[in-house]
């Protein structure tokens, strides 16, 4: 360090703190508790329903949450810089909606794909350019831009499904393919999650994401360009719908317009289940994605328990309750 | 005298954490007097005002009320027993007219289910005609801050008081409008309410009170009365604080330095300050001093581009600066401590090492963009180290430190950049007298090391007993600079304040 020649002070900072501290943290992380929840989740519905536990219950338990886990990430990452997007479930049936139209005017599906996500990218800039310079809020941006890309969705498409048959093999094969048994779009979510998860955590450049929501005013006041922060994580979340948009059309090879209707919801609860926080400034990837398969293995158990379907969403609003709540609760004790 | 007395307050303690801003207070007030309450910044004047309106509740002591003793536990029960407080800060609602801000409590304590909005605006009128121009129908948000100072006014007026408070009314008024103001408050006295007038400016004092009482460190020091005292003996009473904690030694004449480190000339901003030039030279400590409100963190905010629309020049080591963001002044080294640490100065939920780092990630950082845990780590617990940082782990979040160690993470957080000039606004605002004195210690050394060091402070003995030259501050100009045995109390205040006074008489 270049700092000044200031005299040796007996020092304050404790050496042996370390371990024990460490394992006390672990306890108290948000994943840790996640982790045994969805455990205690699948011991019990092992002995519920013989099928549970199953390969095949496994894997669509797992497709179900995946191209979503893109979406949750880009959803995090702004929750945690202090924004919110409530049009995630229509910009991502709106990159499957374009994608789908340009690859049947006879645009090659890469391409159109590649389009797609940029058309995506653009939604968020133009979403981010309302906040940072205009200056009104992301909650009522993204409300109108939610439903703006639904209404194009809609347009575009005369409100039905376009159905993609000649899609080529080797690009429906990023949504329907395996590999050694594991389906692609589980290989995209795991090594997404986990390069995004390090990226976040990491990089000097994403930490400034966490320096602006935690207190825009002290970021900005440390020189860091917090308005740029926002654009950027704007058009960040907006781009991951995109991409997932791509995807799902590889799955399902059509484009549906009505697609990801409510999703906005399921994404936000999972973040801020996994510890994000709408004031922004805390939030994890692993966090945001265990709140994400929380989500998805109670839907899934509650069909295989054969509980209707309107005690669904019952439930999952109480568990987002429930784990906010309880995180309010345990932070101020800690506090 | 022989009106009655309406309030008493005796022994009056109360401390926040460990800054003890009231001690002894006193004060006594009777009915039809104006009687103005003077001192410095953080003499103890505002709480014990907030402590007879009932926001905050005494540690110790005795408040009597027409010689019975009472708690007053909230600013309701004081408006009940005829307490008003007309606050220094505007408290309106923008969105609303001003009838219905005016008679805001007299509608919430309301029976009526209904808003009968003409007779509203018809009494509103009545009281806001005495005041000054303001139609009642207009919407807060519309009205100069000057007119929302009066619609204040008008609100406490609408109270049935025998007490009424006012802190420092007259600093966003004009001369007409502070003058108006006064031919109301007499009248009120007349009317035999007490009045109590918080000020900084003596003219004022001289001109409409009755007596004065003097508080110095959250104690009472003397109440006068007008008709038998000098402004300067009221200035003499004022300070003369005791110096509370041991400073550095200061430069001796061999060490003072002809060079110069920060110049700064001809800086100004439309609506904050003008023509400020000054000289910071290497190993002296710069202190800025001057009343709250005069200008004094514009101009350092505006010296390194936090804020305002600032046109004149700055120059380091005597190369010009072209400076146009605040990440532009970090690195040409002009950093610069915030005066409010948990509003914009540190990241409460964050960990110490991140905030240490966040003026400059890329720092601890690979040369692959990511940041080095080990790096950050390392440069927390070595500043952490260096400035008798206490603090279980880096790891914790700065939350759970006492003030005294936040501000060290603060001052961290500035010297992680190896910075050529500091500059600390309140540096030690909050702090206890341990922390305090480390942190005067830690600044002397990083002076004689050859950084740059500009102090802000509203601790008349802070700035005297830190600092080697001081530049006094009177809206938005430098009024003088004192250094050597020029620089007391007194001086300082004089410069601050009393010069003032006399401009406005002339």
């Amino acid at each position: 360090m270049r700092t000044q020649r200031v005299a040796e002070a007996p020092a304050g900072i404790s050496e042996t703190a370390g371990q024990g501290i460490r394992i006390g943290h672990l306890l108290k992380m948000r994943e840790t508790g996640l982790i045994l929840i969805i455990a205690l989740l699948f011991l019990v519905m092992s002995f519920a329903s013989p099928y549970f536990l199953t390969w095949d219950n496994m894997r669509a338990m797992a497709m179900a949450f995946a191209v979503e886990g893109i979406v949750v990430v880009g959803m995090t990452v702004l929750l945690i810089s202090g924004g919110i997007d409530l049009s995630v479930g229509s910009v991502t049936a709106l990159a499957m909606v374009i994608a789908g139209l340009l690859f049947l005017s006879g645009v090659d599906p890469w391409l159109a794909s590649a389009a797609a996500i940029a058309a995506s990218a653009a939604i968020g800039a133009a979403m981010g350019f309302f906040v940072t310079k205009v200056g009104l809020h992301h909650f009522i941006v993204s409300l109108a831009v939610m439903v703006i890309a639904r209404g194009f969705c809609l347009l575009g498409t005369g409100g039905r499904p376009i159905g993609l048959f000649t899609l080529p093999p080797e690009f429906k094969f990023i949504g329907q393919g395996a590999v050694a048994g594991i389906p692609v779009v589980i290989i995209i979510f795991v090594v997404f999650v986990a390069v995004s998860d390090f990226v976040l955590r990491r990089t000097t450049a994403f930490r400034k994401v966490f320096y602006t929501g935690s207190n825009e005013k002290a970021a900005a006041y440390s020189g860091i360009r917090t308005k740029k922060v926002v654009f950027l994580t704007t058009t960040l979340c907006s781009a991951l719908c995109g991409v997932a948009g791509v995807i799902y059309m590889a799955r399902f090879g059509s484009a549906q317009p009505t697609f990801g209707v409510g999703m906005e919801l399921n994404v936000i609860a999972a973040a801020v289940i996994g510890g994000a926080s709408l004031k922004g400034g805390s939030g994890t990837i692993l966090g945001a994605i265990l709140g994400t398969i929380l989500l998805s293995v109670v839907s899934s158990s509650l069909a295989l328990l054969n509980v209707s379907v309107y005690w669904q969403d019952i439930i999952r609003g109480s568990i987002l309750l429930t784990a906010v709540t309880a995180d309010l609760y345990f932070n101020k004790r800690r506090g | 005298m022989d009106k009655p007395v309406l309030l008493k307050v005796s022994n009056l303690a109360k401390s926040f954490g460990p800054v003890r801003a009231l001690r002894d207070a006193q004060f006594e007030l009777r009915a039809g007097e104006i009687h103005a309450l003077a001192g410095e910044n953080g003499a103890g004047k505002s709480t014990l005002m907030n402590i007879i309106d009932g926001i905050l509740q005494p540690d110790s002591g005795e408040i009597c009320l027409d010689g019975r003793p009472v708690v007053i536990g909230s600013p309701l029960e004081a408006q009940r027993m005829g307490i008003g407080f007309v606050h220094q800060e505007i408290a309106l609602c923008p969105d609303v007219s001003v009838a219905e801000n005016i008679f805001m409590s007299v509608t919430n304590s309301s029976r009526s289910l209904l808003m009968n909005y003409r007779a509203l605006e018809r009494r509103a009128d009545a009281i806001i005609r005495r005041l000054g121009d303001i139609d009642p129908a207009t919407m807060v948000r519309d009205l100069s801050i000057s007119q929302q100072q009066l619609v204040e006014i008008a609100k406490a007026l609408t109270l049935d008081c025998r007490i009424l408070i006012f802190d420092e009314p007259t600093a966003a008024l004009t001369e007409r409008e502070a003058d108006r103001l006064f031919v109301i408050i007499r009248s009120l006295a007349a009317e035999g309410i007490g009045i109590i007038y918080i000020s900084h400016r003596m003219a004022e004092i001289f001109q409409n009170c009755d007596r004065v009482t003097v508080m110095r460190d959250g104690r009472y020091v003397r109440t006068l009365d007008v008709a038998e005292t000098t402004p300067e003996e009221v200035v003499a009473s004022m300070v003369g604080r005791v110096l509370d904690s041991l400073y550095p030694d200061k430069l001796t004449d061999d060490e003072r330095s002809s060079e110069v480190v920060l110049a700064v000339e001809n800086l100004s901003e439309a609506s904050a300050f003008h023509d400020v030039s000054f000289e910071l030279r290497k190993g002296e400590i710069l202190g800025i001093g001057g009343l709250i409100g005069a200008g004094r963190s514009e101009i350092v905010k505006g010296i390194c581009r936090l804020e305002g629309q600032v046109t004149g020049q700055v120059s380091l080591h005597g190369r010009p600066l072209r400076l146009k963001t605040y990440a532009d002044s970090i690195a040409a080294g002009i950093v610069y401590l915030s005066e409010d640490r948990k509003g914009d100065g540190l990241f409460l939920d964050l960990s110490v090492a991140a905030n240490v780092s966040a003026l400059a990630v890329e720092r601890v950082g690979t040369r692959f963009g990511l940041v080095s845990e080990r790096r950050e780590r390392g440069q927390a617990e070595e500043l952490g180290r260096k400035l008798a940082l206490k603090c279980g782990n880096v790891s914790d979040p700065v939350s759970t430190l006492s003030g005294g160690n936040q501000q060290k993470v603060a001052i961290a957080k500035m010297l992680s950049v190896g910075p050529k000039v500091i500059i600390l606004d309140e540096p030690t605002r909050g702090v206890d007298v341990g922390a305090k004195a480390e942190i005067h210690r830690i600044l002397r050394e990083l002076a004689r090391s050859g950084v740059g060091i500009l102090v802000i402070s509203s601790e008349l003995p802070e700035l005297i007993g830190l600092c080697d030259r001081v530049l006094v501050v009177r809206e938005g100009r430098i009024a003088g600079e004192v250094t050597g045995d020029r620089m007391t109390e007194e001086n300082i205040m004089v410069l601050a304040s009393l010069a003032d006074e006399q401009e406005r008489a002339a």
